[in-house]
């Protein structure tokens, strides 16, 4: 089982759009796909139509007193299911501040999950939390989104030297380039920039598009809806470079 | 849940009824062909699932199902049967089929041609909460003949409590109670076959009171069907499981008529015990090959010294051999001798028919059981630390006779009580068949290593890797020989004398 989060301390630079599109494609593939919305805002449950409920809440998880096989749900998309966020999760960083290895949780709960799910996206909500820090402990592949902007590299900067810090685990840590408007010439400078540092980034972008932001209205993966547009062959391209990181050699960029 | 109907005319109704409740989606039709895989010895059956395989317009998929009806695990991929694992698309289906499989390929044992609607029932967010799948289908295989309508709730993860919702809509609205045989079984209701029809194992209906000539003739004509369900697939190399079988059943009627032939003094028991052996020999060094192309990945496992590569060669050598002699056996399946022995032996168990009068079968099973065993015993206790190989070979034949008496009349006696004897035998068995096997498979490697490096074909290091094996064989034969005191002791001590006694007692009645 591989874990892969989107992740990023901003909100609004395309998180739920990448774990809903990624989930979507990695189930056309074949993989069992688990997407956990850890969000409280519970936009990608939203997506998939699902209530955001968890009998317990956010509590009975992390505990333990619900297991979190109880509490997922069946997206209509075969291969894809989620487990729902819930507003109780607003106080995820209390409850597992009070478990041992407060770090550590997520990945521990995740564990017996393996012989169901293939992959396990986590929609990570925009904080620098012990949720977060849970999230790049257990994850395999973070994967930040970025809008091209000089701000948000510098978020990408204190990401990459807090994951160095890890003692053992550390996941691999992959930008990618999200609601890009090539007409920008901010845009076209800072992705020029950041592709003659070392700092990995994928090869495939998400341009900003209205028929992603469509999602809301259509409550489904763009692959659904709009499957031979650019916006679903751009999520195509970028799960390509994902699942070679995940499973296989990565392309080449 | 599972309902069946006789026709599609309870579904429009099912549905105008859901509709009050939920939204009900127009569905999709899609063609379906739909193909039941096992082995032929059901393996996967007696594991508790069904292999199903529905190939529609643009998917093609792999369903592995547990008896409740839930599915086990699903992949995208096709099977074009006969089947081996190799053969089977990698995924979680594979990976759970292949070790019931092993070595058997997987046959098509029922097919259908239809088409499946599949309709979504909505919640209030419009959200896929169960799906219904109504299928019509038409079946093929084994037999031409429509099927009923089936229409299969299915809920979506974590709704299940809408699926009951639903369930229960539809059987208020058009009747039914949920289905609870497999598919497969609806499948081959009627047809003369039922999952698991077929095994291997010695399986006849006998009575202690029978004359012991419709006994005897019973196991004979029951062998004789397992040896003509096999001989199709041995001649089309399915896989080395039919010529197995097929084997035993030859082996088994050898000794059913050595030992018990005399119960039916009409029949010509000496010249079929020689057709027999003809038959049992013109067999044996295909299936020799077969097993030792089997055991090779073992073989490579349990080098220590050289690399398993080193045995390719050998492989290749084994792959040559085992094709030869598979041409001579299939030569030898379509002779004209073998087609009398089939018409002939057919014909003298037809004429046999049912005898009312004579000894009862009790009465000759526990006569032949008691021989067997106490002669086993007799020359087994006379083997000594200095006795020659051969002493024991023939000890394995003897036990053999032994095995198959129980084998036979397994009916007759309490297995249960007999359980711990039978496994006794079979700790014996196993010793001397080790024993024996080693030696042969000795001998069987020098030839072959001899042959490589006449031929030039081998490097040494697979000479040498051959030559590994050997003394890995000597070691497990010296092994097998240490611990046959032991293993023999148990057998035949006191409280499997008196087991002996009470089962020979026991069939008698």
């Amino acid at each position: 089982m591989r874990v892969v989060a989107t992740y990023n301390i901003k909100g609004g630079v395309g998180k739920t759009s990448a774990a809903v599109n990624l989930g979507f494609a990695g189930a056309g593939e074949g993989h069992r796909t688990l997407l956990w919305d850890l969000d409280p805002q519970a936009a990608a449950t939203y997506l998939f139509r699902i209530r955001p409920r968890v009998k317990g809440g956010g509590k009975g998880l992390i505990r333990g007193s619900r297991s979190l096989e109880s509490a997922i749900k069946g997206t209509d998309f075969d291969g894809l299911d989620l487990l729902p966020a819930d507003f109780t999760y607003r106080n995820l960083d209390i409850v597992l501040d009070d478990t041992k290895k407060p770090t550590r949780r997520l990945a521990k709960l995740l564990a017996p999950l393996s012989d169901d799910y293939d992959l396990v996206i986590l929609d990570c909500p925009p904080s620098i939390s012990l949720v977060s820090e849970n999230v790049l402990h257990a994850a395999d592949l973070v994967l930040v989104p970025l809008i091209p902007t000089t701000l948000s590299t510098r978020t990408l900067d204190q990401l990459t030297d807090f994951v160095a810090g890890f003692d053992g685990h550390r996941p691999e840590v992959m930008a990618f380039y999200s609601m890009v408007d090539r007409r920008k010439k901010l845009h076209r400078d800072v992705m020029t920039q950041l592709d003659s540092t070392d700092i990995t980034v994928a090869g495939s972008v998400v341009p900003a598009l209205s028929v992603i932001e469509q999602m809301a209205v259509q409550r489904a993966p763009v692959g659904a809806y709009a499957p031979s547009g650019k916006a679903a062959q751009a999520y195509a391209n970028l799960w390509a470079e994902v699942s070679g990181r995940l499973f296989g050699t990565a392309p080449a960029r | 849940m599972t309902y069946t109907y006789a026709d599609g005319a309870a579904v429009e109704p099912a549905l105008a009824a859901l509709a009050e409740t939920f939204t009900v989606s127009d569905g999709v039709s899609t063609p379906v062909e739909r193909t039941w895989l096992d082995t032929f010895d059901w393996r996967l059956y007696r594991s508790g699932w069904t292999l199903e395989q529905t190939i529609g317009p643009a998917t093609s998929e792999l369903r592995l199902i547990g008896g409740d009806g839930a599915t086990i695990a699903r992949q995208v991929g096709r099977i074009d049967p006969p089947a081996r694992i190799e053969q089977v698309p990698a995924g979680p289906v594979r990976d759970r089929i292949a070790a019931p499989m092993r070595m058997r390929a997987l046959l098509a044992v029922a097919r259908s041609s239809g088409h499946g609607h599949t309709i979504a029932v909505l919640d209030a967010e419009q959200k896929t909460v169960v799906r219904l799948v109504a299928d019509h289908a038409r079946q093929l295989e084994p037999v031409a003949r429509p099927l009923p309508v089936r229409l299969a709730v299915r809920p979506l993860r974590g709704y299940e409590s809408a699926g009951r919702r639903v369930a229960r809509i539809i059987e208020s609205a058009v009747g039914g109670v949920p289905e609870t045989r497999p598919a497969l079984e609806i499948a081959l209701a009627g047809t003369g076959r039922a999952p698991g029809d077929y095994t291997g194992k010695v399986d006849v209906r006998l009575a202690a009171d029978q004359p012991a000539a419709a006994g005897i003739a019973a196991i004979l004509r029951h062998l004789f069907d397992t040896f003509e369900v096999n001989l199709e697939g041995t001649l089309d190399d399915v896989d080395t499981e039919f010529l197995h079988d097929l084997r035993v059943a030859v082996r088994r009627t050898r000794s059913a008529l050595k030992l018990t032939g005399d119960a039916l003094p009409d029949l010509p028991v000496d010249k079929y015990v020689a057709e027999f052996k003809w038959l049992g020999d013109l067999t044996t060094p295909a299936r020799d090959l077969d097993v030792y192309l089997l055991h090779l990945p073992a073989m490579k496992e349990a080098l220590t010294v050289a690399e398993p590569a080193d045995l390719d060669p050998f492989g290749v050598q084994l792959e040559r051999r085992r094709a030869t002699e598979f041409r001579k056996l299939k030569r030898g399946l379509g002779t004209v001798r073998l087609a009398r022995l089939r018409e002939n032996w057919r014909a003298d168990l037809t004429a046999i028919g049912e005898p009312a009068d004579g000894q009862p079968l009790g009465a000759l099973a526990g006569q032949r059981l008691g021989w067997a065993y106490r002669r086993l015993a007799k020359r087994g206790a006379a083997i000594t630390d200095t006795s020659p190989a051969s002493d024991l070979h023939r000890l394995r034949k003897r036990g053999k006779e032994l095995r198959y008496l129980l084998e036979f009349f397994a009916a007759l006696y309490d297995s249960a009580k007999a359980g711990p004897l039978v496994r006794d035998l079979k700790g014996l068995q196993d010793c001397l068949g080790e024993f024996q096997d080693c030696e042969v498979q000795t001998g069987a490697l020098r030839g072959f290593a001899e042959d490589l490096a006449a031929d030039g074909k081998a490097p040494a290091a697979t000479l040498l890797a051959m030559g590994e094996l050997t003394e890995q064989l000597r070691r497990r034969q010296d092994a097998a020989r240490r611990e046959f005191g032991a293993r023999f002791a148990r057998f035949a001590r006191p409280k499997n004398v008196r087991r002996m006694a009470a089962l020979t007692a026991g069939a008698s009645t």
